[in-house]
């Protein structure tokens, strides 16, 4: 099985004498660079991860995107580097903050200050049948959200979810709490793919999935 | 749902100006409109936009709603960065007042319905119960009442506890995620505030929420408290007596270093939350090693919890 191909745009570049993955545009929270290539620490990222994994995101550039938790940008910063326009959504506001500061060179990033579990609130602006949500929110009913969000999607589109098991809850074992997730999230979806994203991010599931 | 009500399926852009227009000054209003606006459903909005003449092409709309989008989320998050932290310090005050009002007139309410009807329950179920019958007579109708203010009290507490589960990650996100967001909406309310609670030495967290227990330590009548209002934490409240100062100290240094890094920077730390899950580890995998000494009570407990912070 060899690896899918990364998107246009997305290169294994060598930066500070290792390969590593990498995008091209303005640095944002002071990672290496090289000839205007940033690196995209899968440690960081659960997208770098999924990509590092050879996951088959079904993502070859330029697409739309939406991009659900975007935090303070680390990965939603490498999306817009290689997709076309790309909505960033987080809640919280300090995150944001930083969000805004990545967003304002990329062109065809949006930032949103919304509640992904509440997508009438940005409906008015977020476009229909994108072609990629990308999910990484650590709170409570991850799948719901998902299922919430399916609207957005084209119906040949990708949903690319990171599901974090303590956020929805810290005592249960994760494999029981990724098997509720994916029960909740197939009623809205197709799940094409899963893996554990632990050798980046500890007890985190890596799904790659379809609208039903 | 007020005058918004025409724009429903309408875009951000609705009432915007059209394309090629200079210094139209109608900024402000699509700030707002992509701040507050509403829709049921997304639609092809670059095209909608283009046909409407608020942009001449795709490449136009995306320009401008980079722009707006930039300038409406600094906007909001200045506005929100202000607010949120007293928000939560209200809504969990308003909470506890909502819970412990309800109980009270949950009594009232329980001994009142008890002497007019035979089968009423005692507590809030009890008066949700007598809430939901049909009333005879003034003094029934009275008692009715009671209980259905009762009953709207507790499921206040509820849709309280429900935004501060909400709104807690967002102000808070590492103290958050170690305290669970009740604890962390109120460690923040005992301490007034999240920048206050992250200036505050990790020793008067621990205590946070048991000063009459240290006031009467510092006057010689008691010995120090372990702990305050982080005993809810299962990491202090199961793990065996004779290890629980050990526990709360630990958490509470973790929490303050969790309480600065929110206020300082808000970013998610995870470092901070692994570190504290080992250290619990330690703790409490002292059981096994002085199982000699100590008696083998909660062990079993214990263990399940110590294996977790192992991988």
């Amino acid at each position: 099985m060899s690896a899918p191909d990364l998107p246009a745009g997305v290169e294994r570049r060598e930066i500070d004498g290792e390969t590593r993955l990498a995008t091209r545009g303005p640095p944002v929270y002071g990672e290496p660079t090289a000839d205007g290539w940033r690196a995209w620490d899968p440690g960081r990222s659960k997208l770098g991860g999924m990509f590092e994994l050879g996951f088959e995101t079904g993502l070859s550039g330029d697409e739309t995107v939406l991009y659900l938790g975007a935090a303070s940008g680390t990965t939603v910063s490498h999306v817009a580097d290689f997709a076309g326009p790309t909505y960033a959504v987080e809640f919280a506001p300090r995150p944001a903050r930083d969000l805004v500061e990545a967003a304002e060179p990329r062109d065809r990033l949006f930032p949103l200050l919304k509640d992904a579990r509440t997508p009438t609130r940005y409906a008015h602006v977020v476009e229909s049948d994108v072609d990629a949500i990308v999910q990484d929110v650590a709170t409570r009913g991850q799948a719901e959200v998902a299922v919430r969000n399916a609207r957005f999607l084209a119906d040949d589109g990708r949903l690319l979810l990171a599901i974090k098991a303590r956020s929805e809850d810290v005592t249960a074992e994760p494999e029981t709490v990724f098997e509720g997730a994916l029960d909740r999230l197939r009623e809205g979806y197709e799940v094409l793919e899963t893996q554990r994203l632990d050798r980046f991010h500890e007890d985190h599931l890596g799904v790659v999935a379809t609208p039903r | 749902m007020t005058d918004t009500d025409d724009n429903a399926d309408a875009g951000w852009f609705a009432g915007g100006s059209s394309a090629g227009s200079e210094a139209t000054g109608d900024d402000p209003a699509l700030r707002a409109r992509i701040a507050g606006g509403e829709a049921d459903a997304p639609r092809d909005w670059p095209g909608l936009a283009v046909e409407s003449g608020f942009a001449d092409s795709r490449d136009g709309y995306y320009d401008r709603l980079h722009e707006a989008s930039v300038a409406a989320t600094r906007e909001a998050v200045r506005e929100r960065e202000r607010a949120d932290d007293k928000q939560l310090v209200h809504a969990v005050r308003a909470m506890d007042d909502c819970e412990r009002t309800a109980n009270e007139l949950a009594e009232r309410a329980a001994e009142w319905a008890g002497s007019l009807f035979d089968d009423a329950e005692p507590g809030i179920e009890g008066a949700r119960a007598v809430a939901e019958r049909e009333p005879e007579g003034e003094l029934e109708r009275r008692a009715v009442s009671l209980a259905a203010r009762v009953a709207d009290l507790a499921a206040e507490r509820d849709a309280l506890a429900e935004t501060i589960d909400r709104i807690a990650p967002a102000v808070a996100p590492n103290l958050a995620e170690m305290a669970g967001p009740e604890l962390a909406a109120r460690l923040i309310a005992l301490a007034g505030g999240l920048e206050s609670l992250a200036k505050k030495p990790s020793g008067t967290v621990q205590v946070l929420g048991a000063e009459d227990a240290l006031f009467a330590h510092l006057s010689g009548r008691a010995p120090s408290p372990k702990h305050g209002i982080i005993y809810t934490h299962e990491y202090v409240r199961n793990t065996r007596p004779e290890d629980r100062g050990s526990a709360s100290r630990a958490l509470a240094g973790k929490l303050t270093l969790a309480a600065r890094v929110d206020h300082y920077s808000g970013e998610r730390r995870e470092t901070l939350h692994e570190e504290l899950r080992e250290r619990m580890a330690t703790i409490r995998a002292r059981v096994e090693e002085g199982s000699g000494d100590g008696g083998g009570d909660g062990a079993g407990d214990d263990t399940v919890a110590a294996t977790e912070g192992d991988e």
